[in-house]
């Protein structure tokens, strides 16, 4: 058996007295796009947070490439090659764009405790911040402040910010939440366009998108792994229509 | 010219010429007053402005460099030069460890164990009559020559902290426009993401706490030059609020900020107070009237009014936090955001 980018086994959080997550185990291969989704409060986001170590599992592992993540916190795992996007935008919105993924590069580059040449004097992390907006289509808007731009150019650079550090395993939350059905097709696009070298798992509401993107689904449900297994099999399966798809 | 360099000419030239415009001795004593305070506020406005943490507790670096000194050459014996930097060396290994126990809190929590730590620090000058002098203080026979210099007369005096305060200024200048200052102030604006992009929010925050406690330090040790007296007072909370203020008052998360609110509480306390006894009354005042008017601080809000009144399309600014009052609420909900 190869080994899997993200290997979760036996995970487990209980917030108080109610389970968030229960006993949940993924295999994600290599380059795959896996889809969660999954009712409301199914615990999807805090499966992210548990993978991120925003949040301490009580119980199981998170292993990346075979290396268990589970000591290690959410800084370091970022440098081990982990990445992620808030469903809730989560910006530097008095910076301008450009700054913003200046700021994502810093955080795996040794010259963020530099305190004494000018961060503008760094023209290649300036470089590599631009063309990683012009990959999401935002070069005209690189030098604008985050908080002049539009909703939709705001997904862009949450984009931008994780694809610009170059993950291994990059984890969606709700990429097109809240999109109109135009601005949804070109973030689908741009999702297409990832290299397969880096892994994807998405959260999204949005079936008709994720449905076409994703090559396998994991549903969620209070918590518990429901379904797993292809688009096909997933859809077909009764389960799904019960917890998710409602009749 | 570059603009920072002209802005930098600009205020050497000024610095220079100053105490020969105010030729009195007791304006040019006032001004060296104003800069060690500014440096002060300046240092405490890396934790306040820049890293969105507010500490009642600066007095602690500040004072405890200046007993430091004191008692390195008073009791001690030691050459001056030495006592400053060992003065310096003591006040930001204090930080160095105040601050992880501060750094477990933030918001509100951050300031209550900063106040607490400040307290214990005035606690111990006060008490431990053996050490510190208790409430009598420490006085030092003359002012010290470090490097050998002569600087015991008002006019030496002024240029020492000139200079002392154009470096410190400089560093700071380098600090603010750095890839750390970058990502100090990604910390204070979204600490959650700036963990999710990889950088170490708590190694950030102590180490911008320990630059803080190095500055005051030094401030510390110009502030007890000055006096050749040290008494706990230099340790109290009235001490480090007062820094605060400065910081605050001006606008924190600018340089010019916290200069300019030294400038304004050092001058009303000095200078209103030969001629109103409630002088602490019109501190007041003008804090209220700088919080209705301009909550940013005088330094921004006066750039605010500058382009309504002038007409030009205002610019938001990248480097200032969007209040001050709002630095301290915005914190402390912090932790609540990770819903």
């Amino acid at each position: 058996m190869s080994e899997a980018a993200l290997h979760i086994e036996g995970l487990s959080k209980r917030f108080g007295g109610l389970p968030a997550i229960q006993d949940v185990s993924l295999r994600v291969m290599p380059g795959e796009r896996r889809l969660i989704i999954g009712p409301n409060g199914a615990g999807k986001t805090t499966l992210f947070n548990l993978i991120t170590g925003d949040l301490r599992p009580d119980a199981g592992s998170v292993r990346l490439f075979g290396e268990d993540l589970s000591p290690l916190p959410t800084q370091q795992r970022i440098h081990k090659g982990l990445a992620r996007t808030y469903q809730i935008l989560t910006l530097f919105p008095r910076e301008t764009l450009v700054h913003n993924v200046v700021l994502a590069l810093l955080g795996l580059a040794p010259q963020r405790w530099n305190s004494w040449s000018a961060l503008v004097g760094y023209g290649a992390l300036f470089e590599a911040a631009r063309a990683a907006l012009a990959d999401v289509g935002l070069a005209e808007r690189a030098d604008r402040i985050v908080a002049e731009t539009s909703y939709g150019e705001r997904r862009r650079l949450e984009l931008a910010m994780a694809l610009a550090q170059k993950p291994k395993i990059l984890l969606l939350d709700e990429p097109l939440a809240g999109l109109s059905q135009e601005e949804r097709q070109s973030i689908q696009a741009l999702l297409t366009k990832i290299p397969r070298d880096v892994t994807i798992v998405m959260i999204e509401h949005d079936m008709d998108v994720a449905l076409a993107y994703a090559e396998r689904i994991t549903v969620l449900h209070y918590g518990q792994v429901i379904v797993e297994g292809t688009r096909a099999e997933v859809v077909a399966d009764p389960r799904t229509k019960e917890v998710y798809l409602g009749d | 010219m570059s603009r920072p360099l002209a802005t930098a000419l600009v205020l050497a030239l000024g610095l220079a010429v100053l105490p020969w415009l105010l030729g009195n001795e007791f304006y040019v004593n006032l001004t060296s007053q104003i800069l060690i305070y500014a440096l002060a506020a300046l240092s405490l406005n890396i934790l306040v402005g820049y890293a969105g943490l507010t500490s009642l507790g600066h007095a602690a670096y500040f004072g405890g460099a200046a007993y430091a000194c004191a008692w390195l050459i008073s009791r001690g014996g030691v050459d001056p030069t030495v006592a400053a930097v060992g003065a310096v060396a003591f006040g930001t290994a204090l930080a160095a460890v105040f601050g992880v126990l501060s750094l477990r809190a933030t918001g509100l929590g951050f300031l209550m164990i900063t106040l607490a730590l400040g307290q214990i620090m005035w606690g111990l000058a006060y008490r431990w009559n053996g050490l510190t002098g208790g409430d009598n203080g420490m006085r030092m026979g003359a002012r010290p020559a470090p490097l050998g210099l002569d600087i015991s007369r008002p006019m030496p005096f002024y240029y020492f902290t000139a200079i002392v305060f154009g470096v410190a200024l400089f560093c700071l200048w380098r600090l603010a426009r750095s890839p750390f200052g970058a990502s100090l102030r990604g910390t204070r604006d979204q600490p959650r993401r700036m963990r999710m992009l990889g950088h170490n929010v708590w190694l950030v925050q102590w180490v911008a706490f320990v630059m803080a406690g190095f500055w005051g330090s030094i401030a510390g040790v110009l502030f007890v030059y000055y006096n050749q007296f040290i008494s706990p007072n230099t340790l109290a909370l009235q001490q480090s609020a007062e820094i605060l203020l400065m910081s605050i008052l001006g606008g924190a998360g600018s340089l010019a900020g916290p200069i300019v609110g030294a400038v304004v509480i050092t001058l009303v306390k000095n200078l209103a107070s030969s001629y109103v006894d409630r002088w602490n009354t019109l501190l007041g005042v003008i804090f209220v009237v700088s919080v209705m008017f301009m909550p940013e601080g005088l330094v921004p809000g006066s750039q605010r009014l500058w382009r309504r009144f002038t007409g030009t399309a205002a610019k938001p600014q990248a480097d200032a936090p969007p209040s001050n009052a709002g630095a301290l609420v915005r914190r402390s909900s912090g932790r609540s955001e990770g819903a």
